[in-house]
């Protein structure tokens, strides 16, 4: 079994900041991270190498810095990597970095036949959720997304039930290989490294392609490959009022009762939203 | 299988990545453990980086790496409540092409140092904390055990840069707990600011920077030191004081930096600046007798870890440079011998340390420390009569001059006695001499 | 996505083949029956965008024939839809991406809308990103505004991007169609107009059951499920680390029992084991937008903040008064969350029952 796992360097967005005085953002010194997404995935494809043995690549559309994120994958217990890294690939929306990094799955294949694509439900930087189903997409594979658990998964019937989380509840499906699946957040913990891998990490020679290694077209990557056009980025108005202070007569000099306080608060919020109150009694009238 | 190395270092600070990259570059088999995320993901420094180590280490340093301005300008100010006195010293000289201090990023420097030692061969492992050191039946020190499952790993040698709180060399028995009088304690933000703000407010162009070095009531009496640096983008400003004496005092770090920040003379100089970082961090300012043991059967131990830093100049990483070195080139001497890392061939380290600038500062300032923790007076009396008198001096009152430096004199003996004052005046020489 | 601003309405050429593409749809998101409510924000969020290019909006159905199924088709009408394109089909009963695709990809092809908006729920996200790959076009996820840059009549869809420290317009501008998903109670609900009436264009795909790989084993209903609903209440007490300790949780427990609401809590308190992840509201937890959200104990870091801040109102309480949630909070209530939330406890249950007693 060979499964693919997409992973995305993105900068740690607890980090980062907006320039006072250019209203930028400030990527310089914001360090990198894994996007968090994409470990809940990576550590579902760990979990069925550990299960039932497979071999897990993972693979990245990015910057050459991206090899850290791909090196920490591999300490984690990836098998291998690969950078797909090219000036071509630079602007590519989510149908151009989708299309690209098909190709680069297709390539994999070719090595040995590529079963499970595992993505990130979505990115915290660009937080489309869109590159995993457009990948399924283009390889016609079954897209599983909102993944909260492998329930089975069998090599010799190529045939896999997952549980799905749909709006109303869960839909346990099964389906055949190959698949791409997305991981659900806090469906499983990632791993602490072992030593060995580690050390596998380190000295692991990286694969990087390029747009010609993978054989893309160059129509389709980058910015002549992306349909949509970031028209202006800004920073959100902040809310103009300030909370207004809930606040209550006090006897004496000292602090207002908490119980003052509360029912303060009561009325202001019924005050604020006398629907909200129609509704509370009706709900609690209901409750009788 | 347990791996094996010529050399483990622990540590990614400038005293461990002055020790891998002499070792990998000499093209031994060097593995160095870092418990932080990446390198310099830990790691707190004002920021002044001084070029003549670093020179010894990577001569031509200077073509890629990642420091934010050259220092032509030195400020010493003695902070009052409202005011400061102070020396400045500023030269055109300090623009040669190969400057001789620099303000850093401390996390851009540890990240540029460690691609040159993954570049020179060194072996590089974050993310993974030394829990303990390996010890053969004889005490020897074989290897290092981490917080990894199959953790262990083997060495001939291992060198500890893992900083002031030195926990391996501690927790093996081979120095003493941090005394609260021997460590400071230091607060800093990284506060961003538009470049063209600090060239004007600091009268700089291009990559020029200045440093201001600040004592005074700040500290509220503590033993202590605050300092501003200017970055490219941004201002250092940060405050130490001794652990003993915010045990012993009432105010936090973090509010004396915040009172540092609201400085009347301080604070025009950061208007309009937007923090982009707060840490804290320790610095080993005990001097030259809190210095451990050094080295031992099969480990040595540098920079901070060693306690080499020298608080009255504020020079800490390029002490840590150069014990990272020497211990490398410890190594390498052995190695290139063929003879065994026991304490006795190890004591080298410990001749080169002697005969540099290392020990022979720490030396020279050896009671300082000490007459700084006993005598107060530098850090709460001193400011108040020193600024009064340079408010009378400068002050035209129609007061002739004559009685003027009377009175300032008279102020001086109110506070403190003559006698008192001329003990202040030789105990500092001789802390200094 | 972080380019530089550019001039609003950028100047581009629409290929001829792409000028005969016209109207809004929606892509009415019903399972089992019943239709997610961002379906008809967006009917109504459709309906003022038409209105300004004088185009029609279209309201797309699709599922196994049913009554239930015509009622959803009136209902687009009622909400502001003047065509309905019901597409019926048995192997369509329950959503899998595979044969809605197929299906929402033709019928794309054959009707040619300009711009179709989906929800950004698990349903909407799913297919938009399939279609927008068989269509090659460009879509724009999770926005928060919607609206049309009159000079070349196409759709600018905002967005929050890097965890909600920024947001950017997007623009699909030589292709179409133009492809957005929306936020849950992002949009307001329109109001029903009852007498609204419109064209029904029936579609019929066709399938088998058997080119469908993928099969729904079960469906486990949430109301089943022991799992918190946070995503869909309409009241919420969350509790942060300013609750102290795990067994005072009880406390918002205790007060949103009162309320018939659900309990969010701070990603630091799931960490620490406090309570499940499904409880967590954030980014990288839950975007929830009830009418009423109690914040106690909670400082009000972004990563917080975004998954919240859309709430109709909210209270917080705080021991410091200079907690960023003040920033962004309606009300605000500096005191100690461990008195106070007994007190609200005792005085909305008073308020409750006096009125159900009077009533
Ligand atoms: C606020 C402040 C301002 C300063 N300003 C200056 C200045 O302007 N100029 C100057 O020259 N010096 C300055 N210093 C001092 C200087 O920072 C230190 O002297 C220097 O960093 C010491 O280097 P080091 O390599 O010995 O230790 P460190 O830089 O502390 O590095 C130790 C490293 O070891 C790692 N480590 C620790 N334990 C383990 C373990 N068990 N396993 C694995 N890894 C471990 C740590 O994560 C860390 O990366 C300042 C210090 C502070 C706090
Ligand atoms: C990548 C990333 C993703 C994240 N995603 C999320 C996310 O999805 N959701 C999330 O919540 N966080 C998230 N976080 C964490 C987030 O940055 C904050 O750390 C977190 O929201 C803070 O939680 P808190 O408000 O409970 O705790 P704190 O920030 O510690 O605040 C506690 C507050 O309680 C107040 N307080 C103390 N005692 C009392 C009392 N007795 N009564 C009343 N008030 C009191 C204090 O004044 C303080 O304001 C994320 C962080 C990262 C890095
Ligand atoms: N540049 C990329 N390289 C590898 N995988 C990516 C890349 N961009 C997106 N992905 C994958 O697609 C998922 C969804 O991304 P997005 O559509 O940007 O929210 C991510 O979680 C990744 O698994």
């Amino acid at each position: 079994m060979h499964i693919v796992v997409c992973i995305k360097q993105v900068p740690d967005s607890a980090q980062i900041r907006i320039h006072p005085v250019t209203n930028t953002i400030m990527r310089q010194g914001v360090p990198a991270i894994i996007n968090p997404f994409d470990l809940f995935s990576l550590e579902e494809a760990l979990r069925i190498k550990d299960k039932v043995g497979a071999r897990v690549t993972v693979l990245t559309m990015g910057p050459p810095m991206a090899e850290t994120s791909l090196r920490k994958a591999l300490s984690l217990g990836a098998d291998d990597a690969v950078l797909l890294t090219d000036r071509k690939f630079a602007g590519s929306d989510t149908l151009a970095t989708s299309y690209a990094l098909t190709s680069a799955i297709k390539k994999l294949s070719e090595e040995e036949q590529v079963d499970l694509v595992f993505c990130g439900k979505q990115t915290v930087d660009g937080d489309t959720a869109q590159v995993g189903p457009g990948i399924a997409t283009r390889l016609g594979f079954q897209q599983l997304t909102y993944i909260t658990k492998i329930e089975s998964i069998d090599q010799g019937a190529r045939e896999i039930v997952v549980h799905r989380r749909s709006e109303g509840g869960v839909q346990v499906l099964k389906t055949a290989l190959p698949c791409m699946i997305t991981m659900l957040e806090g469906t499983n913990t990632i791993r602490f490294g072992k030593m060995d891998d580690m050390f596998r990490a380190a000295r692991y020679g990286l694969k990087t392609w390029s747009k010609d290694t993978t054989g893309a077209e160059e129509t389709k990557v980058g910015l002549k490959g992306s349909p949509t056009v970031v028209s202006k980025v800004f920073v959100p108005k902040p809310r103009a009022q300030k909370a207004t202070m809930v606040e209550a007569e006090a006897p004496t000099a000292e602090a207002p009762s908490a119980e003052a306080m509360a029912a303060a608060a009561v009325e202001a919020i019924l005050g604020a939203q006398p629907k909200l109150a129609d509704e509370l009694l009706a709900r609690a009238a209901a409750g009788l | 299988m347990v791996e094996k190395f010529d050399a483990i270092v622990i540590g990614a600070g400038p005293s461990g990545n002055a020790a891998a990259y002499t070792l990998a570059k000499q093209g031994l088999n060097v593995l160095q453990l870092e418990r932080g995320e990446y390198p310099g993901a830990k790691n707190v420094q004002g920021g002044i980086m001084y070029a003549a180590e670093l020179e010894k280490i990577i001569p031509d340093f200077r073509e890629d790496c990642p420091t934010e301005r050259h220092i032509i300008e030195q400020r010493v100010w003695l902070l009052g409540d409202d005011n400061y006195i102070g020396t400045n010293y500023r030269s055109e000289a300090f623009n040669s092409d190969k400057p001789n201090r620099y303000t850093i990023i401390r996390a851009n420097i540890d990240k540029w140092f460690s691609e040159k030692i993954r570049e020179a061969g060194g072996l590089q492992i974050c993310e993974t904390t030394v829990t303990e050191l390996i010890r053969d039946a004889s005490g020897k020190v074989i290897g290092v055990r981490t917080d990894r499952e199959g953790g262990e790993i083997h060495a001939d040698v291992v060198i500890m840069a893992d900083g002031v709180n030195a926990l391996l060399a501690r927790r093996t028995g081979f120095q003493q707990e941090l005394a609260p009088q021997n460590v400071a304690l230091a607060v800093k933000e990284i506060l961003f600011i538009d470049p063209e703000l600090i060239q004007q407010r600091f009268g700089l162009k291009d990559e020029e920077g200045v440093v201001i070095e600040i004592m005074g009531k700040v500290t509220k009496g503590m033993v202590g030191t605050a300092f501003l640096y200017t970055n490219k983008e941004s201002l250092t400003i940060g405050i130490g004081c001794l652990i003993s004496d915010f045990k012993e005092g009432a105010i936090p770090p973090y509010k004396m930096l915040e009172d540092l920040k609201n400085h009347p003379v301080i604070k025009p100089l950061i208007e309009g600046a937007e923090m982009k970082e707060y840490a804290a961090h320790m610095i080993p300012e005990g001097g030259y007798k809190a210095v451990p043991q050094l080295y031992g059967d099969g480990w040595m131990v540098v920079g901070d870890a060693a306690h080499f830093n020298n608080a009255a100049h504020r020079e800490g990483s390029n002490l840590a440079m150069a014990s990272g070195r020497m211990a490398a080139e410890t190594v390498i001497e052995l190695k290139q011998a063929g003879k065994p890392f026991n304490a006795a061939n190890l004591a080298a380290y410990k001749k080169k340390l002697d005969d540099s600038f290392i020990m022979k500062d720490l030396k020279k300032y050896r009671n300082l420390p000490g007459i700084m923790h006993e005598n107060k007076q530098f850090f709460g009396a001193y400011p108040d009569t020193l600024t009064a008198a340079a408010h009378s001096w400068f002050t035209v009152d129609s007061v002739d001059k004559r009685t003027k430096e009377k009175e300032i004199m008279k102020s001086f003996v109110k506070k403190r006695s003559i006698m008192g004052l001329v003990g202040d005046a030789i105990k500092l020489v001789r802390a200094v001499r | 996505m972080s380019e530089p601003s550019k001039p609003q309405g950028r100047k581009f050429q629409l290929p001829e083949h792409l000028k005969e593409y016209k109207g809004i749809w929606v892509i009415v998101e019903q399972e089992r029956g019943s239709v997610h409510s961002v379906s008809w924000e967006l009917v109504g969020e459709a309906r003022k965008l038409a209105d300004k290019l004088g185009v029609e909006v279209g309201a797309v159905v699709l599922g196994a024939d049913s009554p239930e199924l015509n009622a959803i088709c009136g209902d687009a009408f009622t909400y502001g839809a003047d065509v309905v394109y019901k597409v019926t089909d048995p192997v369509l009963a329950d959503y899998r991406t595979d044969p809605y695709t197929r299906v929402m990809t033709d019928v794309v092809n054959t009707y040619k809308p300009e711009i179709v908006l989906l929800g950004a729920t698990t349903l909407g996200r799913d297919l938009a990103g399939a279609i927008a790959t068989t269509l090659a076009t460009g879509l724009t996820a999770d926005c928060t505004e919607l609206d049309i840059y009159m000079d070349n009549r196409s759709l600018a869809a905002t967005r929050p991007t890097f965890g909600g420290t920024l947001l950017c317009t997007i623009q699909t501008l030589a292709y179409r169609p133009q492809m957005a998903t929306v936020r849950p109670r992002v949009m307001s609900m329109p109001d029903r107009d009852d007498n609204r009436t419109g064209r029904v264009v029936e579609v019929f795909p066709a399938l088998r059951e058997d080119d469908v790989i993928t099969k729904v084993l079960s469906f486990i209903a949430d109301r089943e499920q022991n799992e918190a609903q946070l995503a869909f209440a309409d009241i919420i007490v969350a509790a942060g680390k300013g609750l102290g300790k795990p067994e005072n949780l009880k406390l918002v427990f205790d007060l949103a029992k009162v309320l018939g609401g659900e309990v969010g809590v701070t990603r630091p308190l799931v960490q620490a084991g406090w309570t499940g992840f499904d409880r967590q509201v954030g980014q990288t937890g839950k975007t929830v937008r009830p009418k009423l959200y109690i914040a106690a104990g909670i400082s009000g870091a972004i990563q917080h903040r975004v998954g919240m801040e859309k709430s109709d109102l909210i209270l917080a309480i705080n021991t410091d008064p200079n907690a960023p949630i003040f920033d962004f909070a309606h009300l605000g209530l500096v005191g100690d969350a461990l008195t106070i939330l007994p007190a609200l406890t005792d005085a909305f249950g008073k308020r409750l029952s006096v009125n159900r007693l009077a009533g």
